[in-house]
């Protein structure tokens, strides 16, 4: 679980983040939402540690963050796996070298077990025939299913996803959408991810966190959104005509 | 303000190097990092030192067989003043500063292509020290610069010799002779002592370009020419500085 605590945080004159205080639970997909701007992003660096906060306290299952020396705080940092927007695939390296990659620098396993640790997770991300191209040679959907092989391979207890389904064609996005949440129950990780796409927020959002302009405005899960009168979260939402016909249709039952 | 900037921006470099030497790298994975480097940095500039050398070391021979029209003065000088040159200058400053083009904007570019692409926010998050990371194996390989040097120091006299002697500017013997004429050894060790440092600026003004870099792939750009410009600045202030403090 992951516990933030009245977080602000300030570039220049800027104030991004206004006080935002949450819990991302264990074992569910929690999404953060809202417009651009909104400060999703400076949230998700914040509590990846990239941006340190103005004020306020990240708990990683009681470990204040703020409160870490240095080498608590990397070996915190092992404990995270992290799907960027852009996939962040080592260029240099093949999809079997990336994956591996955490593996090599953090755990004293031999070639062999190595090996087969990511025969298996590029198995369970479907892709196994991918082992020695490099990332410039696989598709955007691809990339990011291996980020995502890369981020669980040293078997996280957190992981971040920034737009995950960014520049994806709908099924692909679905597929990686579905993937996230079985790999979240499965191995029962505090799953925190950025998103702007609503049809990820049907689909897999257990615990929703929207932000409005650095403030959190509104919390809950995709059944709750259907019912909320929230205005903020519903104008939001339901900015497509589709997605409004799907909430009047839910709420004549 | 400019001042101001400039002086934030040396300590934050100061900074970075601190940090490059901080939390280390599994050997097993530095090991292979380190080679990696050596033929990205060093084996891979040879070919263009090797060609650059050869016929600057030609040039400076033709250059002063030119002026050396007084015929009281010996034609075995053309060697000698070949061998200054190359030795003292050329090899050591001359090929760091084109070095500093070739190396420098390889190693901007590449670190900052993996800040652009969020690479090396990936391997923070992961917990692994990326100053350390990238830029320790860069040191490490660029302490094979001096030998580097040494092939720039031969084949630019070879190539003064090749140009003088076939080209009818003086006999070989002449050459020869004024090459091994008063021979200092100690400007053999000034030359590699300045290579050394030159090295050090060679591998860490450019990272710290390309790592602190911010914007998108413009910016790279941008952040490769600011790179081989303050390299290039920093090894001539530092060959001054360098040849009063050990030639002066």
């Amino acid at each position: 679980m992951i516990e933030v605590k009245n977080i602000e945080k300030s570039f220049g004159d800027s104030k991004v983040l206004k006080g935002v205080s949450t819990v991302f639970e264990t074992g569910k997909t929690n999404l953060i939402i809202g417009q651009s701007g909104s400060g999703k992003t400076v949230l998700l660096k914040t509590l990846l540690g990239i941006h340190t906060p103005d004020s306020g306290t990240i708990e990683f299952d009681g470990r204040i963050y703020s409160e870490l020396n240095p080498d608590e705080k990397r070996e915190l940092r092992t404990e995270i796996g992290m799907v960027f927007q852009g996939s962040a695939l080592f260029d240099s390296m093949t999809v079997a070298e990336n994956v591996a990659f955490p593996l090599k620098m953090f755990t004293n396993d031999n070639k062999t077990k190595i090996q087969e640790r990511v025969d298996f997770v590029l198995e369970r991300v479907n892709l196994v025939d991918a082992h020695k191209k490099l990332p410039s040679e696989i598709s955007g959907g691809m990339q990011k299913r291996v980020a995502i092989a890369r981020a669980i391979v040293n078997n996280p207890k957190y992981l971040f996803c920034d737009e995950p389904n960014s520049g994806l064609d709908p099924n692909t996005s679905t597929l990686i959408d579905n993937l996230i949440k079985e790999i979240t129950e499965e191995y029962n990780i505090t799953t925190v991810i950025n998103t702007h796409d609503m049809n990820s927020v049907m689909e897999i959002g257990e615990n929703i966190v929207f932000l409005k302009k650095g403030v959190k405005a509104w919390q809950g899960t995709k059944e709750e959104i259907f019912r909320t009168d929230n205005k903020d979260i519903v104008k939001f939402v339901y900015s497509s005509n589709l997605f409004k016909k799907v909430r009047e249709a839910y709420l004549k039952g | 303000m400019m001042l101001i900037r400039y002086l934030s921006q040396i300590g934050r470099y100061f900074l970075m190097l601190k940090e490059i030497f901080n939390k280390q790298t599994k050997w097993p994975v530095m090991k292979k990092l380190i080679f990696k480097e050596i033929d990205d940095l060093i084996i891979d500039s040879l070919g263009i030192v090797c060609f650059i050398s050869f016929f600057i070391g030609g040039v400076v021979a033709i250059q002063t067989a030119l002026n050396l029209t007084n015929p009281l003065i010996p034609k075995y000088l053309i060697g000698f003043a070949t061998r200054q040159s190359v030795i003292l200058e050329f090899a050591p400053t001359f090929i760091s500063v084109i070095m500093a083009g070739k190396m420098g904007s390889y190693i901007t570019s590449s670190i900052g292509t993996m800040r652009v692409t969020e690479q090396i926010d990936a391997l923070e998050v992961m917990g692994v020290n990326s100053l350390n990371y990238l830029v320790f194996p860069k040191i490490v390989a660029l302490l094979m610069y001096p030998f580097v040097i040494g092939i720039s120091m031969f084949l630019g006299i070879f190539g003064g010799w090749l140009a003088c002697a076939y080209g009818g500017f003086s006999t070989s013997e002449d050459f020869i002779q004024g090459a091994q004429m008063e021979f200092i050894p100690f400007h053999i060790t000034y030359a590699f002592i300045k290579t050394l440092i030159f090295a050090m600026l060679l591998a860490t003004i450019p990272s710290f370009h390309g790592y602190y870099m911010k914007g998108g792939a413009l910016e790279v750009g941008k952040a490769s020419t600011v790179s081989f410009v303050w390299t290039s600045v920093c090894i001539i202030l530092f060959n001054y500085i360098l040849t009063q403090l050990l030639l002066g």
